[in-house]
């Protein structure tokens, strides 16, 4: 199946979103069609977009599921804009999302679910399908998918529920002949899943996936098809990865180079679960999980195992921080090392489970009582949090301090192709316990990295307590008002420490200029892919992404005072733009979006452009 | 993976010396917290286990000091989160002996849950439930276990709470091990701590704990020489539930429910013999319930039973799943099930 290019007009990326009912099957057919781009191969990036209840009730807005791939013949940084191409299964699907399709894009629906009942409960009073302004505006397919998949199955024995269940890959079929793609993959993805269990089931899934493609071929001669190019990757082995996927992978990748057994604890919580569950399956290599019976207890069982002497690591999202913040006072005041991963959601409160949102930086730097600071590294694209994990295990141990790890909602469901490393070139990670041999105090400390040496229960002669009263230099309590200035300022200046081994910063553009956009975590593809567009087109403007939040890097205020004025694009409204103006006195402008929803790169350079062309 | 200690090394010489700290202890004179800590350090030393195992782990009130005062590994947590440290502790090293200290309102108000959810695991760990029923160092607030009517600062009607028994707070949760002693007994905690550490599993004792400053004589008819003898069950497994002066008052089962008879009348056989390991949590909780006025108060080990233990378990799978997989490679890790090539 090597279509020519005879039929096709070329593009260098393109974005396409399914969108369905959540039991429709949506998120399975996006990550079809993202596997089987990579294999072109593309450059690809995706976005699941999915309701926060399970089974929200069928046909209803509330219930919609989505899932968009941006792919290309170049580098893709974001899963896109407004899509290219929309796959809408029911009315509320084409409800939710029409709005975003590119004007003329491609809008294939599945007519048989324009039912009456579903138009209503979609919300529509007539059916946008017998709309002329609709064809005028989009290039619509509207295609009895469900009664074709059917149709395709007649000799199958499968019941009638399950003939429909199928009615996806009908689409995905038809899309794979739009977009030109290969069948091979999907055929052996159903194969490996259903061919020994549920046989029946794998044949009439290629059967309809087949069908699907067969229908573009048989009936729309005469229609354009899309073709995006092979992409110019850089040589290397590739995996495709999800955010928290790579975060567990980091984590493990750490404490395996730093020699430590690693222990995660965690409560189950939307966007950060699968982390927790990621991590279960790693047993074999030695590491052990907690489910524990709330945040407080997860974050209590990290601390003890790193007390005992391994990396204690736990994992959440917003609520979750909220209750943890008083154990990690412990752990900045017992000098633990410790890693804190909060997958941000939207907030406050129980808010936008399943949505993103960058509104936790504040909390992350302040959300404690007293004087507590630790250091904050934030990742900055689905892949980029393996390093982000491994940066935070590998400050935890040098500097025997909690580290919290900043993700968010869309690098953790959104996945792109990562490079695998290979293991030499992940920096050493250097721990040293206490030397049972020598006198042992509790808090001395390293000259150089002001961190104190750890030493662990079962080592003889080392005996010690701990606690959250406040301590002298040496660890014994102290109530002393001075001394507890002193240990007040040691602390911070451990934290300050850490900028001696962070990276110097990544520039796109020149490092001087007109304007320089400063983004942290995941905005950093949306910012990358404007300042590289609007650069190519010639115009003077730059950007960069902080990984390390707290210390900020020791380049960060050179860099700033290079450009004549600095943008601070956030998913929030405005904190890292708040703590730029207050560290460097740098009249910042703050570009702010709370809606759930990642930054588009059109946004972006409008902004952009706003400011150079003002 | 060792879980249980077996072999126990040979640790020369022990005494309670080794287990004292040159911190001055803090407590108020008379506080009955000194003859528990006393005691504790009488204890670990006849263990046969090597100091730098032992670790005493606990949240924060007045018994929640006790790490400072034991020359051991120690952690002074936040306030009713000891088991959760003490989970992370033990699972991280089994072969460590992990010791929980906490109070009425540390474990049973703020960490209800966690003490709940430590006792349902069975983690291999000894629970010290120091209970005085009042607030102690915020200056005497009523507490979980204080009884209905106690006034205090905060209730000066009366306190309406009904109180948590501890034993059956414990009972509710499946511990394997549950035990009471006193702290005007040094002997009887003693034994009770090497009864407690014996038990593979969880072991949860509440001591009967004087406050001198905000609750003295809290405890005063189980602990006064006039009556304690009408007032305390020592409980001895194999031996029949006898008490009183010359022990002539015994407990027999009417129907479902227990009543106190004249034990020198009493028919052979009629008497009950306590057996920490029945099976029923019915009969635990027959002598959990006890207690005045119409029931003597129970002392000693109440129900003693095996069941797997937690840390135990999380090591065996992942010993299993070494075994059935082989370690973990960087290869593996990296790489995954599934990679393509760019050349």
């Amino acid at each position: 199946m090597t279509p020519s290019t005879r039929g096709f007009r070329e593009m260098k990326a393109a974005v396409v979103r399914f969108a369905g009912d959540s039991g429709d099957g949506m998120q399975i057919v996006g990550e079809r069609f993202s596997d089987t781009s990579v294999t072109v191969p593309n450059a690809i990036a995706t976005f699941p977009d999915y309701p926060a209840e399970i089974r929200a009730p069928i046909g209803t807005i509330a219930g919609v599921s989505a899932f968009q791939v941006h792919f290309g013949s170049q580098a893709v940084l974001t899963p896109g804009d407004e899509p290219d191409a929309l796959v809408a299964m029911n009315p509320a699907a084409l409800a939710v999302h029409l709005y975003d399709l590119v004007e003329g894009g491609l809008l294939i629906v599945n007519s048989a679910a324009f039912t009456p009942e579903n138009l209503a409960m979609a919300g529509f009073s007539t059916n946008p399908l017998d709309d002329p302004a609709l064809k005028k505006k989009y290039d619509v397919m509207a295609i009895d998918i469900s009664g074709l998949a059917v149709e395709s199955l007649k000799e199958s024995s499968l019941t009638m529920r399950d003939k429909l269940r199928t009615k996806n890959f009908f689409a995905l079929g038809f899309t794979y002949w739009v977009y030109g793609r290969p069948l091979e993959p999907t055929i052996e993805y159903i194969n490996n899943k259903w061919a020994v269990k549920a046989p029946d089931l794998a044949e009439a899934n290629i059967r309809v996936l087949k069908a699907g493609y067969f229908l573009g071929e048989t009936t729309e001669v005469t229609r354009n098809r899309y073709m995006v190019a092979r992409a110019e990757v850089e040589p290397g082995t590739y995996r495709k990865i999800s955010g928290n996927e790579a975060i567990a992978l980091g984590l493990i990748a750490g404490a395996k180079k730093a020699g430590r057994d690693l222990l995660f604890s965690g409560y189950p919580i939307t966007p950060a679960s699968s982390i927790l569950e990621a991590l279960a399956g790693f047993k074999h290599f030695g590491i052990k999980t907690v489910q524990a019976e709330d945040e407080i207890a997860a974050i209590g069982v990290a601390i003890g195992a790193s007390f005992a002497g391994q990396i204690g690591v736990t994992g959440t999202s917003g609520p979750g921080m909220c209750l943890k913040s008083e154990f990690i006072g412990l752990a900045i005041s017992t000098e633990l090392p410790l890693v804190i991963v909060n997958v941000q959601r939207g907030g406050p409160s129980t808010g936008l489970p399943t949505k993103t949102e960058q509104s936790d930086l504040l909390e992350a730097f302040y959300g404690r009582h007293g004087e507590s600071p630790l250091p904050i590294v934030a990742a900055n694209s689905p892949s980029d949090c393996f390093r982000a994990a491994y940066e935070a295990v590998r400050i935890a141990l040098t500097f025997s301090t909690p580290v919290i790890l900043l993700s968010d909602g869309y690098l953790a469901n959104g996945s792109e192709p990562w490079k695998i490393p290979s293991e030499d070139s992940l920096r050493e990670i250097h721990k040293p316990f206490a030397d049972p041999s020598q006198p042992y105090v509790a808090f001395a400390r390293d000259p150089e990295t002001l961190a104190r040496t750890q030493a662990i229960p079962g080592q003889p002669g080392l005996e010690h307590r701990l606690g959250g009263l406040e301590k002298d230099t040496k660890g014994s309590i102290s109530y002393d008002s001075a001394n507890h200035e002193e240990m007040t300022r040691l602390r911070a200046a451990k934290v300050e420490a850490v900028a001696k081994i962070i990276p110097p910063l990544h520039v796109t553009g020149e490092n001087k200029g007109k304007l320089l956009v400063l983004g942290w975590g995941g905005t950093h593809g949306a910012i990358t892919s404007a300042v590289q567009s609007l650069v190519a087109e010639g115009f003077e403007v730059s950007s960069t992404n902080l990984r390390y939040l707290n210390p900020m890097p020791s380049d960060l205020g050179e860099l700033i005072k290079g450009f004549d004025q600095v943008l601070i694009p956030e998913l929030n409204s405005g904190q890292l733009s708040l703590l730029i103006r207050a560290k460097f006195l740098v009249d910042a402008i703050s570009m702010t979006k709370i809606q759930g929803r990642p930054f588009k790169v059109s946004e972006i350079r409008e902004r952009i452009l706003q400011l150079i062309t003002a | 993976m060792a879980t249980e200690i077996q072999n126990l090394p040979d640790v020369p010489g022990l005494t309670r010396k080794d287990f004292v700290t040159s911190n001055d202890v803090r407590w108020c004179p008379g506080c009955g917290d000194y003859a528990i800590l006393n005691s504790l350090q009488r204890t670990l030393p006849e263990l046969g286990i090597p100091r730098e195992n032992f670790v005493i782990i606990s949240g924060i009130g007045c018994s929640s000091r006790f790490p400072y005062y034991m020359n051991t590994y120690g952690f002074h947590t936040i306030h009713g989160r000891a088991p959760t440290v003490a989970t992370g502790v033990k699972v991280a090293n089994p072969d460590l002996s992990v010791w929980i200290v906490t109070g009425d309102g540390d474990g049973l108000s703020i960490g209800g849950n966690h003490l709940l959810h430590l006792l349902r695991r069975n983690l291999n760990v000894t629970v010290l439930l120091f209970n005085n029923r009042i607030y102690g160092l915020t200056k005497g607030q009523y507490s979980p276990t204080s009884p209905e009517g106690t006034k205090t600062k905060t209730t000066p009607g009366g306190s309406i709470d009904h109180p948590i028994n501890p034993l059956l707070f414990a009972l509710g949760a499946e511990a394997t091990f549950i035990a009471r002693t006193i702290d005007n007994n040094p002997k009887h905690m003693t034994e009770t701590f090497k009864a407690a550490h014996e038990h593979q599993g969880v072991s949860f004792v509440e001591i009967l704990q004087n406050c001198v400053i905000f609750n003295d004589a809290a405890w005063d008819p189980i602990y006064s020489k006039e009556t304690r003898d009408h007032q305390l069950l020592r409980l001895e497994a194999g031996k029949p539930l006898l008490f009183g002066k010359t022990l002539e008052k015994g407990i027999r089962l009417n129907g479902l429910v227990p009543e106190v008879i004249d034990a020198t009348t009493a028919a052979p056989g009629e008497i009950l013999i306590h057996q920490p390991d029945h099976s029923s949590p019915l009969y635990s909780q027959l002598l959990a319930s006890m207690g005045l006025p119409d029931f003597p108060t129970p002392i000693g080990v109440i129900r003693s039973i095996q069941r797997p233990t937690y840390e135990s378990l999380v090591h065996r799978q992942v010993e299993d799943a070494k075994a059935k997989r082989g370690s973990g490679t960087w290869k593996e890790l990296l790489h995954g099930s599934s990679t393509w090539t760019v050349e």
